[in-house]
Protein backbone atom coordinates (compact mmCIF):
# COMPACT_ATOMS: atom_id res chain seq x y z
CA UNK A 1 0.00 0.00 0.00
CA UNK A 2 2.74 2.36 0.61
CA UNK A 3 3.75 2.01 -2.63
CA UNK A 4 0.65 3.00 -3.96
CA UNK A 5 0.55 5.95 -1.84
CA UNK A 6 3.78 7.31 -0.87
CA UNK A 7 4.52 10.32 -3.10
CA UNK A 8 8.34 9.90 -2.34
CA UNK A 9 8.92 6.54 -3.23
CA UNK A 10 12.50 7.46 -3.52
CA UNK A 11 12.90 7.82 0.16
CA UNK A 12 12.36 4.37 0.71
CA UNK A 13 15.50 2.91 -0.10
CA UNK A 14 17.47 5.04 3.09
CA UNK A 15 15.35 2.48 5.11
CA UNK A 16 17.76 -0.45 5.56
CA UNK A 17 20.83 1.30 6.60
CA UNK A 18 19.41 3.75 9.53
CA UNK A 19 18.28 3.51 13.02
CA UNK A 20 15.11 1.99 13.03
CA UNK A 21 13.75 4.43 15.58
CA UNK A 22 14.90 7.26 14.37
CA UNK A 23 13.81 6.14 10.53
CA UNK A 24 10.35 5.84 11.91
CA UNK A 25 10.03 8.89 14.03
CA UNK A 26 11.27 11.52 11.48
CA UNK A 27 13.02 9.73 7.84
CA UNK A 28 10.05 7.15 7.58
CA UNK A 29 7.26 9.69 9.62
CA UNK A 30 4.03 7.87 8.66
CA UNK A 31 2.03 10.48 8.29
CA UNK A 32 3.76 13.37 7.03
CA UNK A 33 6.23 11.02 4.76
CA UNK A 34 4.10 7.44 3.96
CA UNK A 35 0.91 8.78 4.07
CA UNK A 36 -0.56 5.98 5.91
CA UNK A 37 -2.86 5.79 8.75
CA UNK A 38 -4.88 8.27 7.60
CA UNK A 39 -8.00 7.38 9.38
CA UNK A 40 -7.54 8.03 12.45
CA UNK A 41 -5.06 11.15 11.51
CA UNK A 42 -7.80 12.96 10.45
CA UNK A 43 -10.34 11.90 12.54
CA UNK A 44 -9.25 12.11 16.24
CA UNK A 45 -7.16 14.98 16.23
CA UNK A 46 -9.63 17.59 16.92
CA UNK A 47 -7.94 18.17 20.03
CA UNK A 48 -4.65 17.86 21.73
CA UNK A 49 -5.29 15.38 24.22
CA UNK A 50 -7.22 12.92 22.21
CA UNK A 51 -4.64 13.01 19.35
CA UNK A 52 -1.80 12.30 21.66
CA UNK A 53 -3.88 9.64 23.18
CA UNK A 54 -5.10 8.01 19.68
CA UNK A 55 -0.61 8.25 18.90
CA UNK A 56 0.04 6.26 22.36
CA UNK A 57 -2.65 3.40 21.54
CA UNK A 58 -1.09 2.95 18.35
CA UNK A 59 2.47 3.19 19.34
CA UNK A 60 1.56 0.78 21.94
CA UNK A 61 -0.25 -1.88 19.49
CA UNK A 62 2.71 -1.47 16.60
CA UNK A 63 5.26 -2.11 19.83
CA UNK A 64 3.48 -5.41 20.92
CA UNK A 65 2.45 -6.55 17.38
CA UNK A 66 5.95 -5.95 15.89
CA UNK A 67 7.84 -8.02 19.10
CA UNK A 68 5.47 -10.78 18.29
CA UNK A 69 5.51 -11.05 14.75
CA UNK A 70 8.98 -11.14 14.90
CA UNK A 71 9.46 -13.69 17.82
CA UNK A 72 6.99 -16.03 15.36
CA UNK A 73 8.47 -15.19 11.76
CA UNK A 74 10.41 -18.05 11.48
CA UNK A 75 7.00 -20.47 12.43
CA UNK A 76 4.64 -18.47 10.25
CA UNK A 77 4.35 -20.24 6.68
CA UNK A 78 4.32 -17.40 3.63
CA UNK A 79 1.06 -18.16 2.70
CA UNK A 80 -1.12 -17.64 5.76
CA UNK A 81 1.06 -14.70 7.06
CA UNK A 82 -0.96 -12.04 6.43
CA UNK A 83 -4.13 -13.82 8.42
CA UNK A 84 -1.41 -14.26 11.12
CA UNK A 85 -0.02 -11.10 11.06
CA UNK A 86 -3.74 -9.74 11.82
CA UNK A 87 -4.83 -12.07 14.40
CA UNK A 88 -2.11 -11.01 16.18
CA UNK A 89 -2.78 -7.10 16.11
CA UNK A 90 -6.36 -7.80 16.53
CA UNK A 91 -4.90 -9.08 19.89
CA UNK A 92 -3.07 -6.56 21.10
CA UNK A 93 -5.83 -3.96 20.19
CA UNK A 94 -8.10 -6.14 21.95
CA UNK A 95 -5.98 -5.50 24.94
CA UNK A 96 -5.52 -1.82 23.87
CA UNK A 97 -9.11 -1.18 23.97
CA UNK A 98 -9.63 -2.74 27.90
CA UNK A 99 -6.93 -0.84 28.72
CA UNK A 100 -7.60 2.85 27.73
CA UNK A 101 -11.24 1.70 29.15
CA UNK A 102 -9.45 1.10 32.62
CA UNK A 103 -7.57 4.11 32.64
CA UNK A 104 -9.42 7.08 31.36
CA UNK A 105 -13.48 6.08 30.68
CA UNK A 106 -13.51 9.87 29.13
CA UNK A 107 -10.88 9.33 25.99
CA UNK A 108 -12.27 6.30 26.16
CA UNK A 109 -15.75 8.02 24.94
CA UNK A 110 -13.86 10.22 22.77
CA UNK A 111 -11.59 7.75 20.67
CA UNK A 112 -15.21 6.05 20.52
CA UNK A 113 -14.92 3.45 17.96
CA UNK A 114 -11.27 4.24 16.35
CA UNK A 115 -9.53 2.34 18.92
CA UNK A 116 -11.24 -0.75 17.50
CA UNK A 117 -10.25 0.41 14.55
CA UNK A 118 -6.62 0.35 14.91
CA UNK A 119 -6.83 -2.97 13.83
CA UNK A 120 -7.50 -1.64 10.36
CA UNK A 121 -4.62 1.15 10.43
CA UNK A 122 -2.59 0.34 7.50
CA UNK A 123 0.41 1.31 9.21
CA UNK A 124 0.62 -1.67 11.80
CA UNK A 125 0.12 -4.14 8.72
CA UNK A 126 2.53 -2.22 6.83
CA UNK A 127 5.42 -2.31 9.59
CA UNK A 128 4.69 -6.22 10.14
CA UNK A 129 5.05 -6.64 6.30
CA UNK A 130 8.14 -4.67 5.79
CA UNK A 131 9.96 -5.28 8.72
CA UNK A 132 9.06 -7.16 11.29
CA UNK A 133 8.75 -10.51 9.58
CA UNK A 134 11.64 -10.55 8.35
CA UNK A 135 14.04 -8.77 11.02
CA UNK A 136 15.00 -10.03 14.73
CA UNK A 137 12.88 -9.21 17.75
CA UNK A 138 14.96 -5.99 19.27
CA UNK A 139 15.10 -3.85 16.21
CA UNK A 140 11.60 -4.71 15.11
CA UNK A 141 10.32 -3.17 18.80
CA UNK A 142 12.24 -0.08 18.32
CA UNK A 143 10.94 -0.03 14.65
CA UNK A 144 7.67 0.15 16.09
CA UNK A 145 8.36 2.41 18.87
CA UNK A 146 9.84 4.86 16.60
CA UNK A 147 7.16 4.51 13.98
CA UNK A 148 4.60 4.99 16.95
CA UNK A 149 5.91 7.79 18.76
CA UNK A 150 6.57 9.30 14.71
CA UNK A 151 2.62 8.40 14.19
CA UNK A 152 1.69 10.19 17.58
CA UNK A 153 3.96 13.33 17.01
CA UNK A 154 2.18 13.85 13.52
CA UNK A 155 -1.48 13.42 15.36
CA UNK A 156 -0.42 15.62 17.84
CA UNK A 157 0.99 18.43 14.98
CA UNK A 158 -2.13 18.30 13.59
CA UNK A 159 -4.12 18.28 16.83
CA UNK A 160 -2.39 21.54 17.71
CA UNK A 161 -3.17 23.48 14.36
CA UNK A 162 -6.89 22.21 14.53
CA UNK A 163 -7.33 22.92 18.75
CA UNK A 164 -5.58 26.60 18.48
CA UNK A 165 -7.41 27.82 15.27
CA UNK A 166 -10.64 25.81 15.89
CA UNK A 167 -11.67 26.52 19.70
CA UNK A 168 -8.80 29.34 20.74
CA UNK A 169 -7.18 26.31 23.38
CA UNK A 170 -4.12 24.60 23.79
CA UNK A 171 -4.97 21.45 25.91
CA UNK A 172 -8.21 22.58 26.97
CA UNK A 173 -6.77 26.10 28.34
CA UNK A 174 -7.64 29.21 26.55
CA UNK A 175 -4.89 30.71 24.86
CA UNK A 176 -6.66 33.93 23.61
CA UNK A 177 -8.94 36.37 24.73
CA UNK A 178 -12.65 36.89 25.07
CA UNK A 179 -12.66 38.58 21.99
CA UNK A 180 -11.10 35.55 19.70
CA UNK A 181 -13.89 34.29 17.43
CA UNK A 182 -13.10 30.34 16.94
CA UNK A 183 -12.30 29.24 13.98
CA UNK A 184 -15.17 26.00 14.37
CA UNK A 185 -14.59 24.64 10.91
CA UNK A 186 -11.02 23.53 11.59
CA UNK A 187 -13.01 21.44 14.33
CA UNK A 188 -15.32 20.05 11.13
CA UNK A 189 -14.09 17.45 8.84
CA UNK A 190 -13.35 19.81 6.17
CA UNK A 191 -10.32 21.38 8.41
CA UNK A 192 -8.88 18.18 9.08
CA UNK A 193 -8.18 17.52 5.31
CA UNK A 194 -6.75 20.96 4.98
CA UNK A 195 -4.95 20.96 8.03
CA UNK A 196 -3.08 17.72 6.85
CA UNK A 197 -2.53 19.14 3.31
CA UNK A 198 -1.08 22.59 4.73
CA UNK A 199 1.30 20.74 6.51
CA UNK A 200 1.55 18.13 3.39
CA UNK A 201 2.58 21.10 1.67
CA UNK A 202 4.84 22.78 4.69
CA UNK A 203 6.90 19.15 5.09
CA UNK A 204 7.22 18.87 1.44
CA UNK A 205 8.71 22.30 0.71
CA UNK A 206 11.06 22.49 3.46
CA UNK A 207 12.46 19.21 1.79
CA UNK A 208 12.85 20.89 -1.04
CA UNK A 209 14.77 23.22 0.08
CA UNK A 210 17.18 21.67 2.41
CA UNK A 211 17.85 19.11 -1.07
CA UNK A 212 18.33 22.75 -3.09
CA UNK A 213 20.05 24.89 -0.36
CA UNK A 214 23.25 23.38 -2.40
CA UNK A 215 22.31 24.65 -5.73
CA UNK A 216 20.65 27.71 -4.62
CA UNK A 217 17.63 27.68 -6.43
CA UNK A 218 15.23 30.43 -5.75
CA UNK A 219 12.26 29.22 -3.83
CA UNK A 220 10.12 31.49 -4.50
CA UNK A 221 8.85 28.65 -7.62
CA UNK A 222 7.20 26.97 -4.13
CA UNK A 223 4.81 29.69 -3.18
CA UNK A 224 1.67 29.32 -5.12
CA UNK A 225 1.38 26.18 -3.72
CA UNK A 226 0.78 27.59 -0.50
CA UNK A 227 -1.67 29.87 -1.96
CA UNK A 228 -3.70 27.21 -3.25
CA UNK A 229 -3.86 25.02 0.65
CA UNK A 230 -4.42 28.49 2.52
CA UNK B 1 -36.01 4.34 20.51
CA UNK B 2 -36.25 2.28 16.87
CA UNK B 3 -34.60 4.16 14.43
CA UNK B 4 -36.46 4.13 11.29
CA UNK B 5 -34.94 3.26 8.19
CA UNK B 6 -35.21 6.22 6.16
CA UNK B 7 -32.92 7.89 8.78
CA UNK B 8 -30.72 5.20 9.36
CA UNK B 9 -30.05 5.29 5.12
CA UNK B 10 -29.91 9.20 4.94
CA UNK B 11 -27.76 9.56 7.91
CA UNK B 12 -25.19 6.86 6.99
CA UNK B 13 -25.58 7.75 3.20
CA UNK B 14 -25.54 11.91 3.49
CA UNK B 15 -25.46 13.44 6.63
CA UNK B 16 -22.40 11.27 8.37
CA UNK B 17 -20.97 9.92 4.94
CA UNK B 18 -18.19 7.29 5.93
CA UNK B 19 -15.55 9.00 3.99
CA UNK B 20 -16.12 12.64 4.02
CA UNK B 21 -17.56 12.92 7.19
CA UNK B 22 -16.31 10.47 9.44
CA UNK B 23 -12.82 9.84 8.08
CA UNK B 24 -13.04 6.37 7.18
CA UNK B 25 -11.67 4.15 4.50
CA UNK B 26 -9.11 7.01 3.52
CA UNK B 27 -6.25 4.96 2.55
CA UNK B 28 -8.38 3.83 -1.00
CA UNK B 29 -9.96 7.21 -0.79
CA UNK B 30 -6.87 8.67 -1.40
CA UNK B 31 -4.84 6.48 -3.05
CA UNK B 32 -8.03 5.00 -5.21
CA UNK B 33 -9.45 7.91 -6.88
CA UNK B 34 -6.76 9.16 -9.43
CA UNK B 35 -9.14 7.22 -12.10
CA UNK B 36 -12.96 7.08 -12.66
CA UNK B 37 -12.89 3.55 -13.99
CA UNK B 38 -10.52 2.32 -11.32
CA UNK B 39 -12.60 3.63 -8.87
CA UNK B 40 -16.18 2.72 -9.24
CA UNK B 41 -15.03 -0.25 -9.31
CA UNK B 42 -13.24 -0.58 -6.25
CA UNK B 43 -15.87 1.43 -4.74
CA UNK B 44 -18.72 -1.54 -5.89
CA UNK B 45 -16.34 -4.59 -4.53
CA UNK B 46 -15.98 -2.59 -1.23
CA UNK B 47 -19.94 -2.24 -1.23
CA UNK B 48 -20.60 -5.89 -1.90
CA UNK B 49 -18.16 -7.08 0.93
CA UNK B 50 -19.48 -4.65 3.37
CA UNK B 51 -23.03 -5.43 2.80
CA UNK B 52 -21.89 -9.03 3.23
CA UNK B 53 -19.97 -8.87 5.88
CA UNK B 54 -22.20 -6.73 7.99
CA UNK B 55 -24.92 -9.32 7.39
CA UNK B 56 -22.66 -12.28 8.55
CA UNK B 57 -21.24 -10.35 11.94
CA UNK B 58 -25.20 -9.20 12.85
CA UNK B 59 -25.48 -13.24 13.03
CA UNK B 60 -22.13 -13.96 14.76
CA UNK B 61 -22.30 -11.13 17.19
CA UNK B 62 -25.72 -12.53 18.48
CA UNK B 63 -23.79 -15.67 19.00
CA UNK B 64 -20.97 -13.75 20.52
CA UNK B 65 -23.64 -12.18 22.65
CA UNK B 66 -25.08 -15.61 23.47
CA UNK B 67 -21.56 -17.71 24.72
CA UNK B 68 -20.86 -14.20 26.48
CA UNK B 69 -17.65 -13.78 24.24
CA UNK B 70 -17.77 -10.16 23.56
CA UNK B 71 -13.82 -9.75 24.11
CA UNK B 72 -13.71 -11.82 20.58
CA UNK B 73 -15.48 -9.15 18.62
CA UNK B 74 -12.63 -7.86 17.07
CA UNK B 75 -10.88 -10.72 15.81
CA UNK B 76 -14.29 -12.38 14.83
CA UNK B 77 -15.10 -9.43 12.86
CA UNK B 78 -11.66 -8.93 11.30
CA UNK B 79 -11.83 -13.07 10.43
CA UNK B 80 -15.18 -12.59 8.83
CA UNK B 81 -14.06 -9.63 6.62
CA UNK B 82 -10.90 -11.49 5.65
CA UNK B 83 -12.93 -14.07 4.06
CA UNK B 84 -15.19 -12.20 2.78
CA UNK B 85 -12.73 -10.45 0.56
CA UNK B 86 -11.43 -14.01 0.04
CA UNK B 87 -14.69 -15.15 -1.59
CA UNK B 88 -15.14 -11.75 -3.71
CA UNK B 89 -11.63 -12.21 -4.77
CA UNK B 90 -12.66 -15.58 -6.39
CA UNK B 91 -15.67 -14.14 -7.38
CA UNK B 92 -14.21 -11.46 -9.45
CA UNK B 93 -11.53 -14.37 -10.84
CA UNK B 94 -13.95 -16.48 -12.12
CA UNK B 95 -16.26 -14.01 -13.60
CA UNK B 96 -14.21 -11.07 -15.18
CA UNK B 97 -10.28 -11.71 -15.16
CA UNK B 98 -9.92 -8.40 -16.88
CA UNK B 99 -11.48 -6.86 -13.77
CA UNK B 100 -9.25 -8.98 -11.44
CA UNK B 101 -5.97 -7.71 -12.70
CA UNK B 102 -7.35 -4.14 -13.01
CA UNK B 103 -7.94 -3.89 -9.52
CA UNK B 104 -4.47 -6.10 -8.07
CA UNK B 105 -3.34 -5.46 -5.06
CA UNK B 106 -5.99 -3.19 -3.77
CA UNK B 107 -8.43 -6.47 -3.54
CA UNK B 108 -6.68 -8.42 -1.02
CA UNK B 109 -6.04 -4.98 1.10
CA UNK B 110 -9.93 -4.45 1.05
CA UNK B 111 -9.23 -5.87 4.44
CA UNK B 112 -7.70 -3.35 5.87
CA UNK B 113 -10.19 -0.77 5.07
CA UNK B 114 -11.47 1.03 8.08
CA UNK B 115 -14.77 1.51 6.70
CA UNK B 116 -15.56 -2.30 5.98
CA UNK B 117 -14.75 -2.82 9.80
CA UNK B 118 -16.81 0.10 10.83
CA UNK B 119 -20.22 -0.96 9.88
CA UNK B 120 -20.00 -4.22 11.96
CA UNK B 121 -18.35 -2.19 15.15
CA UNK B 122 -21.10 0.17 14.57
CA UNK B 123 -24.19 -1.07 14.42
CA UNK B 124 -23.24 -3.34 17.11
CA UNK B 125 -22.64 -0.31 19.02
CA UNK B 126 -26.09 1.16 18.13
CA UNK B 127 -27.92 -2.32 18.73
CA UNK B 128 -29.38 -2.59 15.01
CA UNK B 129 -31.32 -5.31 14.37
CA UNK B 130 -30.79 -7.34 11.20
CA UNK B 131 -32.86 -4.88 8.93
CA UNK B 132 -31.36 -2.10 9.94
CA UNK B 133 -27.88 -3.44 10.03
CA UNK B 134 -28.25 -4.29 6.05
CA UNK B 135 -29.95 -0.67 5.22
CA UNK B 136 -27.18 0.66 7.75
CA UNK B 137 -24.63 -1.25 5.37
CA UNK B 138 -26.10 -0.76 2.16
CA UNK B 139 -26.39 3.18 2.48
CA UNK B 140 -22.81 3.62 4.65
CA UNK B 141 -20.72 1.80 1.30
CA UNK B 142 -23.16 3.71 -0.96
CA UNK B 143 -21.89 7.00 0.19
CA UNK B 144 -18.57 5.18 0.65
CA UNK B 145 -18.97 4.49 -3.04
CA UNK B 146 -20.52 7.88 -4.21
CA UNK B 147 -17.27 9.97 -2.54
CA UNK B 148 -15.27 7.55 -4.92
CA UNK B 149 -16.72 8.56 -7.96
CA UNK B 150 -16.97 12.06 -7.04
CA UNK B 151 -13.66 12.66 -6.21
CA UNK B 152 -11.90 10.64 -9.14
CA UNK B 153 -14.16 12.85 -11.20
CA UNK B 154 -13.19 16.34 -10.16
CA UNK B 155 -9.15 14.49 -9.81
CA UNK B 156 -9.32 13.56 -13.81
CA UNK B 157 -10.34 17.41 -14.38
CA UNK B 158 -7.55 18.60 -12.24
CA UNK B 159 -5.07 16.59 -14.00
CA UNK B 160 -5.15 18.78 -16.88
CA UNK B 161 -4.88 21.85 -14.96
CA UNK B 162 -1.65 23.50 -14.76
CA UNK B 163 -1.26 23.01 -10.84
CA UNK B 164 2.02 24.02 -8.75
CA UNK B 165 4.58 21.22 -8.83
CA UNK B 166 4.56 21.13 -5.16
CA UNK B 167 1.42 20.82 -5.04
CA UNK B 168 0.63 17.94 -6.57
CA UNK B 169 0.02 14.40 -5.24
CA UNK B 170 -1.86 14.05 -1.66
CA UNK B 171 -2.05 17.38 -1.25
CA UNK B 172 -3.75 18.30 -3.71
CA UNK B 173 -5.91 15.44 -3.21
CA UNK B 174 -6.34 16.34 0.13
CA UNK B 175 -7.32 19.69 -0.65
CA UNK B 176 -10.15 18.23 -3.23
CA UNK B 177 -11.37 16.31 -0.35
CA UNK B 178 -12.04 19.13 2.08
CA UNK B 179 -13.94 21.04 -0.51
CA UNK B 180 -16.07 17.85 -1.23
CA UNK B 181 -16.31 17.31 2.85
CA UNK B 182 -17.15 21.21 2.89
CA UNK B 183 -19.89 20.21 0.18
CA UNK B 184 -21.37 17.54 2.45
CA UNK B 185 -21.61 19.75 5.45
CA UNK B 186 -24.84 21.37 3.89
CA UNK B 187 -26.49 17.76 4.57
CA UNK B 188 -25.92 18.01 8.39
CA UNK B 189 -29.20 19.89 9.05
CA UNK B 190 -31.25 16.86 7.40
CA UNK B 191 -30.60 14.92 10.63
CA UNK B 192 -33.35 17.22 12.61
CA UNK B 193 -36.43 16.52 10.46
CA UNK B 194 -35.89 12.77 10.77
Amino acid sequence: MSEALSCHPSESKSEVMDNPFVNGLWKQNPVFVQVLGMCPTLAITNSVRNAFAMGLATTFVLFCSNGMISAIRKLVPKQVRIATYIAVIATSVTVVDYLVKAISIDVYKALGAYIPLIVANCIILERAEAFAGKKPVIPSMLDGLGMGLGFAFALTCLGTIREVLGAGTFLGFPLFGKNFEPWVLFLLPPGGFISLAIWLLTFTLWRERKAKRAAAVQPAKSLPAMEVAS
Amino acid sequence: MRESLTHIFVDAFLINNFVLCVFLGMCSFLGLSAKFSTAWRMGVSVMFVIIVSAVLSWETNVLLVRFHAEYLRIIVYIVIIAATVQLTEMFIRKKSPALFRELGVYLPLITTNCAVLAVPLFQTSRNYDLLQSTVFAIAASGGYCAALILLSLVRERTDLGDIPRLAKGTALTLVLASILSLAFMGFAGMGNGG
